[in-house]
Order: structure tokens, then C-alpha cells, then sequence
């Protein structure tokens, strides 16, 4: 495969490279928290795969086929679209613990 | 709908829920608005990437902007766009950033895997650990 095809998942990459480190750097505890975490997922990507479905049939918005990986899951949403919808969850979770870990303000979920 | 209608219609519709139906109420909080900016300037960074090399492109007849044109990056900033990309992604991305805390901190308040909490960083002595009894 021509590596451009990468491209889209490129991105997450870096994506990931800027976060997951918070894990262990701050102790963020989300990969630890693995059931929480997924469940967390379920709701946004079940609504923005139907918003991305909707918008690739209207043609809001479309991807060069030579950047993504090429496999269209049902309503024309690359596969890549779907790791986008839980990597950036992933990414703000973390982000969201990092700033709990450094400064100990409340968000809700207190025991 | 277009783009612009659909982002500030996902973006009412996500406060809402944060705010009675999971009852979150993230947007009330300092911790969520210091975290979103840190979010949002890398958000910045990765769509300007999807868009500045064209992996994504969008139809000027869903956005304020114009369309993507066929070669070359959009215009930075202007014509609708900030760091190349239609500012209705900031609606996108705020939903979906919010959706998804407002997931993680109400299935934390239903008991599931509320702890351990985050922190302290490793440049902070962690938590003691208790005391072994007599």
C-alpha cells in the first residue's frame, strides 16, 4: 500500500504521541480505568458516525482517497473516521485528568 | 442542513446534556474550560493538518467559507477558516470534546471505576501509603 494512504492515521498518531504520556507523567489513571473509559466512547461515536454518515451523503465534507486507508465502514465513513472518534475521547479524558492531577480542582465525580 | 447549522445545533444540544440530562454540569466548572483550552489549541494544530494537506475537504456549500480547492492548501486564516480549517470544525470539535467528558465524569459518578483518581504528578510525592496497624 502507498504509504500516503497513512496519512489520516498520521494525525492520530501524533495525536496519541501528545497524550498518552499523561498517563504516566501525571497519573492520570484513564487507561488504567479501562471499563470507564470504553463505555465513555460508546454515546460520541454512535453520534458522530450518524453525523459523519449524514455529511459524507451530503457531501459537507470528503477525503482524498489517497490519504486515507481506503476501508468504508456502512454509510461511507472511513475506518479512519471511526478511530478519530475515539481517539480525540481518549485525548480529552486524558487531557481533562491531566489538569485534575496538577491543579486538584473538582469535576463531579468525587467518591 | 448545512455544516454551520448542524454544528451550533450539536453544540445547544451537548450543553443541554450536560447540563440536565446527565446533569455533569461540566460547563460550569473550571476544570472543564482550563482543559478545553488546552484541547482546543492542539485541536487547532491537528486540523490544520487534516485540512492544510487535504486529507479532509469541505463543500463551500456547507460552510461560511468557500469550498477546498482541488490543489494547495485553503487560505490559514480568513474566508471562514482559522488554521485552514472551516471554523465550524471548533463547533465540531467542542461537542464532541464535551460529549465525551460529560460520558467519562457522569459514568464516574454511577460508581464505575471511580477510582483511583488522577494524580498527583510523579514530580509530587504520591500518596502515602497507610500505615501498617499495631
Amino acid at each position: 500500500m502507498d504509504p500516503g494512504r497513512w496519512s489520516y492515521v498520521a494525525v492520530l498518531g501524533f495525536v496519541l504521541i501528545g497524550c498518552l504520556w499523561l498517563e504516566l507523567a501525571l497519573r492520570t489513571r484513564v487507561l488504567v480505568r479501562t471499563r470507564r473509559l470504553l463505555a465513555s466512547m460508546i454515546v460520541p461515536v454512535l453520534v458522530f458516525y450518524a453525523w459523519d454518515a449524514y455529511a459524507v451523503a451530503s457531501g459537507h465534507w470528503t477525503f482524498d482517497p489517497d490519504r486515507i486507508l481506503g476501508i468504508r465502514l456502512p454509510g461511507g465513513v472511513p475506518i479512519d473516521e471511526v478511530l478519530f472518534f475515539l481517539v480525540i475521547p481518549l485525548a480529552s479524558i486524558l487531557t481533562l485528568e491531566a489538569v485534575r492531577s496538577v491543579r486538584g480542582w473538582k469535576a463531579g465525580d468525587e467518591p | 442542513m448545512t455544516y454551520t447549522q448542524l454544528g451550533v445545533l450539536a453544540v445547544i444540544l451537548v450543553v443541554a446534556f450536560d447540563l440536565w440530562a446527565a446533569r455533569t454540569r461540566l460547563v460550569t466548572r473550571r476544570l472543564f474550560w482550563v482543559s478545553y483550552a488546552i484541547i482546543v489549541f492542539f485541536q487547532l494544530i491537528t486540523n490544520g493538518m487534516f485540512t492544510g494537506f487535504g486529507i479532509v475537504r469541505y463543500s463551500g456549500d456547507a460552510i461560511i467559507g468557500g469550498s477546498s480547492p482541488d490543489a494547495g492548501p485553503p487560505p490559514f486564516i480568513g474566508d471562514g477558516r482559522l488554521a485552514f480549517a472551516p471554523i465550524e470544525d471548533l463547533l465540531f470539535g467542542f461537542a464532541l470534546v464535551l460529549l465525551s467528558l460529560s460520558c467519562w465524569i457522569w459514568l464516574g459518578r454511577r460508581g464505575l471505576q471511580r477510582t483511583p483518581l488522577a494524580g498527583p504528578p510523579i514530580w509530587r510525592r504520591a500518596p502515602t501509603e497507610p500505615d501498617e496497624g499495631p
